[in-house]
Parts: C-alpha cells; structure tokens; sequence
C-alpha cells in the first residue's frame, strides 16, 4: 500500500548509475546514513538476542508474579514499568515476564516476516511481471488484469479472513509471510511490467533478439539487469510496509500467537495498560516506530542516491 | 460518456464477483465447519444436518456460490422444515452467529464507520493540503524541512502506535478527554464529536502525511508552468495566482486519492476502530473472520468492494469536472 504511493511506477528507466558514484551519494545523505545504523543495530539485535538475553540473565516465557503488585491490579512495581539491572525494560503486566527479552523475540519475528515475505513478493512480482511484459499481447492483456486485481483487492480484509481460519499448527510466521505476500505482489510486478515494456524497445535487446538469444535468455540476461535498480529500492521501501502489515495482523490477533512475541501483539494487550503502565506501550512502540522510520529513510536514500531525479519522500526542489 | 460509465460497471461487477468467489473458495477450500459454529459442540449428527440444510451448506459450493448471488439481485428463501423465510433483494444472507439479516448488521455499523471516516477526511484534506501548500511556497526552507520531518515521521508511525501514544497523552496524562465511548450524533452531537476526536486525528495524522507530499509536488510542478507565470506577468496577485489557479490544478490527484482513500476507510478501519473499540465496519470484519461467519464476511467483502469501485467512479467523474483536458475514454 504505502511503496506504491512513493514510487511511481512505469517512469522510464534510467541508465543504471554508476556503483561507487551511488555509494558516494548514499554516504553523504546523512537521514539515509542514520537510518541504516538503527536498521542495522536492530537487525544485529535480533539475530543475536539469544545471546544478549543470556547476557540479560532471564528468558522470555518465565512468569515472575512476585515483582507484581496485586493490589493494583497486577502493574509492576517500581517506576519505569519495574526496569531493574535484573530487568533491563521492566517486565510485563499480569504476568511478570521480561520485557527486553519479549521486544527482542519480537524484533525476531518483524525481520523474519518482513524479509521472507519480501521473498514471496519478489518472486511473485518478478514472474507476473515479466511474463507479463514478454509474454505477448494475449498474456499482457490477462496478466495485467490480474495485476490491478492484485492491486485494487482489499488486502486486509482478505488476509484476516484467511489467517482466522487456517488452523493453529501451521506455523504462524510463515503463514503471515504467504498471506502478506500472497496480497502484496502487485504493486512489484506493476513495476516491472512497466520497466520491461519500456526496455524491450531498446536496441541492445533487439540486437539480443536478432542475434538468435532465446526469449528466456533475453529476459535473464538484457532485461533483468535493467529492471534491478528500481526493483531494489521498491523492495526497500516493501521491507518497512512489511513490518507494518505483521505488527498490524498481530495487533488484530491474527498474526503471531502467544507464546511467541510480536510488537503489534505486545500494544494490543497494552491498550488497556496505557494508564497504568506506559512502559508496556512504549517500548513495543517506539521500537517499531524506530525500526519502520530507519527502513524508510534508508529506502528514500537509497532511490535518491540510484536516481537523483526521483521525487524523493523528503522533497527537494522539482 | 455513457461507453465509459457501461465500461467501468462491467469491470466492477467482474472484480466483485471474483471478489465475492474468493471469499468462497478461502472458506470452503480450508477445513472449518459453520453448522457446527452455529449450534456449539454439542450438537448432534441430526441437529447439524438439518443447519446444513437450512443454510444451504448441503448443496455442491458452486450452488451456494449462485443462490448468494441469486439473493442479491432477486432474493431468496430459507426453509427449515415447515417454516420458510423470505428473504427479499438484496439479500446477504444470514448471520451464522446470531441469525440477523447481514446486510441490517451492515446498517448498524454504517453510521459509526460514516462518522469516522468522513470527520477523519476533514481533518486529513486540510491539514494535508495546507501543510503540503505551505511547504510547496517555502520550497527548501525552514517551514518546508519543519513540514517534510513531520510527514516523514507520520507516515512511517503505524496507526495503532500513533493511536496509542495520542491516547496516553490525552487520556493518561492530560486527562483533556475521557477513553472514546461511541455516542450516535443523533443522541448527542457534542458527546459524538468529542468522544470520535481522538480517532479522527490518529487517522487523520497517518493519512496527511501522504496528502501534504502529493500538494506539495503537484504545487510546485503547476507553480512551474506556463500559465501561471503568465498570470503573474499579468500582474494577478499572488493570493489570487495560488489560491485560485495553481490549486486547481494541484487539486486533482488529490480529489482522486481523497474519493480512494473514503471508500478504503469506511470499511477498512480495521485497526483504528479496533483500538478505540468503535462498533463500525471494520471491527465487524475483524470479529466475522475470527468467528468464520462466511455470510458475514463474504457480504462486508461485497459491500468493501461496491464502495471503494464507487468511489473511484465518482473520483474519475470528479476529475472530468475540474479538468476539462481530462477526456473520458
């Protein structure tokens, strides 16, 4: 939803920008430079939160009533929602387990769900869309249907139905990365569609095509290539989307399933908690919140520095 | 004109009964079973025959599929036994759960989704549309930089976090305003107000975000053009140039993302209504699908559908008004 806003799709694509020319500009966008140090110390931390909640010395499942007070309701004692050297972020309400251990377990699964159904979506997009483009009049004019399909349906309302009624053993995680990407391939493939309409007019690629390449070695190796660049920073700005859909899935209680953590699963039992324990609302907040910002300013450097004439989510002067 | 409008229904009808068709096959393709929803678990092998009977749930599901369709244009009759139900055009069927009609179930939520959608709207176009006006005037400096963080920063806050730090700074802190209770407008248009103003803004922060980029582009490319440095040639003030000519055609994209965004809200709001527990469209899909009440979800998909494809319509029409370039084919 919110990639294809930002992108515009089917703008003719431009010679790709030279490698080291687009690191230089990167490098100097300093937004850009400070999202991709938070996105990589989060995604530092998830990978080894096994370690740095040993390092914490508690774990993630442990009840702990006693640093609890009844009186009220089962709010942690202590100020700063009961944050200790023992508990680093307090513990949770009710039920006393450690906070920092249960964000870490959820910036697990916002990665883990963000990047594999990026996967789905790519491959998805990717195929649809140069099918699509190469495939002939008769292909195009039914795959591209089924791209503003893809694009009109309401997602969300589909991708609740489905995730209600799928039963409990399958594994969750996976199944949210199917059914988000499953809904969510549109707007890529109308990207390349678009990126290989434009580039099968060139010359290299009828020279491609006269030299006797076959249709598939074509779109392998003249095509491809081409569409890559702004393949990769759509994908970029899919990543914070991504981890917007599962926080939001979980939030409605269809993504991710107790015992497992998630951020969206974690505000939505900390709605009713706003008044008398913050803590529990802010830490999964703003660690989502933080997250999501680094991706999309990352995202928005990115395409700025592949593409300086690309209308930029922070503006400037076109 | 008319070729258009015949062109566009028929697309529509396709893409709501493939719509509709899908949210057949979702729930019949996995393993669920309604008859034994309705009655509980301790219903009997007779007692869930004669629920599949009368909800139709015994006939092949491409039979369903068309009795579904059936109702809505002419109707249909539910018989268990002796006793049988008419249920007149357009008709969606029963609740699984409480065996209310689903499209009175619609009806009832229809105000609460109108009133937040529509409040949220206000709020999203004008503080989307000047902020993205102001920042398109002082192009590159302090204000525009100010506007651009900000809408960064909104557009990247998910609904239920923005939602919720609004809630504890209103409610937990200030305490400016109580934990929003729904309060129909025609009880009591000032409770109604008040109670929808923390859902309007949480909804409207996330979606000016995308309107003041959208005006501020636009102003700026239509600040650029031809006629417009014609008209201060001609020595128009420049109230009258921006706020007359160069809005016009700003406008556009933005009326048509506007009539998007109405139709996509008044049914999917699922989050914001969730949060502040509003008894609207949203939290009915969020609640059907949790308790697979297919009549329920196949007729909100339905309804979803009919009202973001009208919406783009009447965008579509909207635009030919303001743009006479824009030709219909």
């Amino acid at each position: 939803m919110t990639a294809e806003l930002i992108t515009e799709a089917g703008a003719a694509p431009e010679a790709p920008a030279h490698g080291r020319q687009v690191r230089r500009r990167l490098y100097a966008d300093r937004m850009a430079m400070a999202g991709l140090v938070v996105a990589v110390l989060m995604l530092v931390a998830a990978l080894i939160a096994p370690l740095l909640i040993h390092l914490e010395g508690q774990d993630a499942t442990a009840y702990h009533p006693e640093l609890l007070d009844s009186a009220r309701g089962g709010v942690p004692r202590g100020s700063f929602g009961g944050a200790s050297g023992a508990h680093w972020l307090g513990v949770e309400p009710t039920t006393g387990r450690d906070l920092f251990a249960r964000a870490l377990g959820g910036a697990r699964i916002s990665f883990l769900v963000a990047f594999g159904t990026l996967i789905v979506q790519i491959l998805l997009g990717v195929g649809v869309g140069l099918a699509a483009g190469l495939g002939g009049k008769v292909a195009d004019a039914f795959l591209g249907r089924l791209i503003d399909l893809a694009i009109s349906f309401p997602q969300l309302i589909f991708a609740i139905a489905l995730l209600a009624i799928v039963p409990g053993t399958f594994p969750r995680p996976l199944l949210l990365m199917m059914v988000i990407g499953l809904f969510g391939w549109g707007g890529t493939a109308r990207l390349v569609r678009g990126q290989v309409l434009s580039l099968k007019t060139r010359d290299y690629v009828s020279a491609a095509r006269l030299s006797g390449a076959s249709r598939a070695r074509i779109a392998v190796y003249e095509i491809l290539p081409g569409v890559s660049a702004p393949l990769v920073t759509y994908a970029a700005l899919l990543l914070p989307s991504n981890m917007i859909s599962e926080a939001g899935l979980s939030f409605l209680g269809v993504g991710v399933r107790p015992p497992a953590s998630s951020w969206g699963q974690m505000l939505s039992t900390a709605t009713t908690w706003f008044q008398a324990d913050p803590t529990y609302v802010l830490v999964p907040g703003l660690l989502l919140l933080l997250n999501v910002l680094a991706f999309t300013l990352l995202a928005d450097g990115l395409r700025t520095a592949l593409d300086p004439k690309a209308p930029s989510l922070r503006g400037g002067r076109r | 004109m008319t070729r258009y409008l015949l062109r566009r229904f028929a697309s529509t009808v396709v893409l709501l009964v493939v719509m509709v068709a899908f949210v057949y096959v979702i729930f019949y393709a996995l393993p669920s079973d309604p008859a034994v929803l309705v009655c509980g678990k301790g219903c009997g092998g007779g007692q869930l025959a004669a629920i599949d009977h009368k909800l139709g749930l015994d006939q092949p599901e491409y039979l369903q599929f068309w009795h579904f369709l059936e109702g809505i244009f002419v109707g249909r009759d539910y018989s268990s036994g002796p006793d049988v139900s008419h249920c007149a055009a357009p008709c969606l069927g029963f609740s699984f759960q409480n065996d209310q009609p689903v499209l009175s179930l619609i009806g009832q939520r229809l105000p609460v989704s109108l009133s937040l959608t529509f409040g949220a709207m206000v709020l999203w176009l004008l503080i989307g549309v000047s902020a993205g006006v102001l920042s398109a005037l002082r192009a590159g400096r302090f204000t525009d930089r100010v506007v651009t963080a900000v809408s960064v920063l909104a557009f990247g806050a998910p609904i239920f976090v923005s939602g919720l730090l609004l809630l504890m700074l209103f409610c937990g802190y200030l305490h400016w305003l109580d934990f929003p209770v729904y309060v129909p407008f025609t009880e009591d248009p000032a409770a109604w107000a008040k109670n929808l103003l923390l859902p309007w803004f949480t909804l409207a922060i996330a979606q000016s975000a995308i309107y003041a980029r959208l005006t501020r582009s636009g102003m700026l490319e239509t600040l650029s053009e031809d006629h417009i440095r014609t008209l201060r040639a001609y020595g128009l003030r420049e109230r009258r140039v921006v706020g007359r000519h160069a809005l016009r055609g700003t406008l556009t994209p933005v009326i048509t993302i506007t009539a998007y965004d109405f139709g996509y809200v008044l049914v999917g709001a699922m989050l914001t209504e969730t949060l502040f527990g509003l008894p609207g469209l949203g939290q009915l899909i969020v609640q059907s699908s949790n308790n697979v009440d297919i009549p329920v979800v196949a007729g909100l998909t339905l309804v979803a559908g009919a009202a973001i494809v009208v919406a783009n319509t009447a965008a579509d029409l909207l635009y030919a008004v303001i743009d006479r370039r824009v030709v219909l084919a």
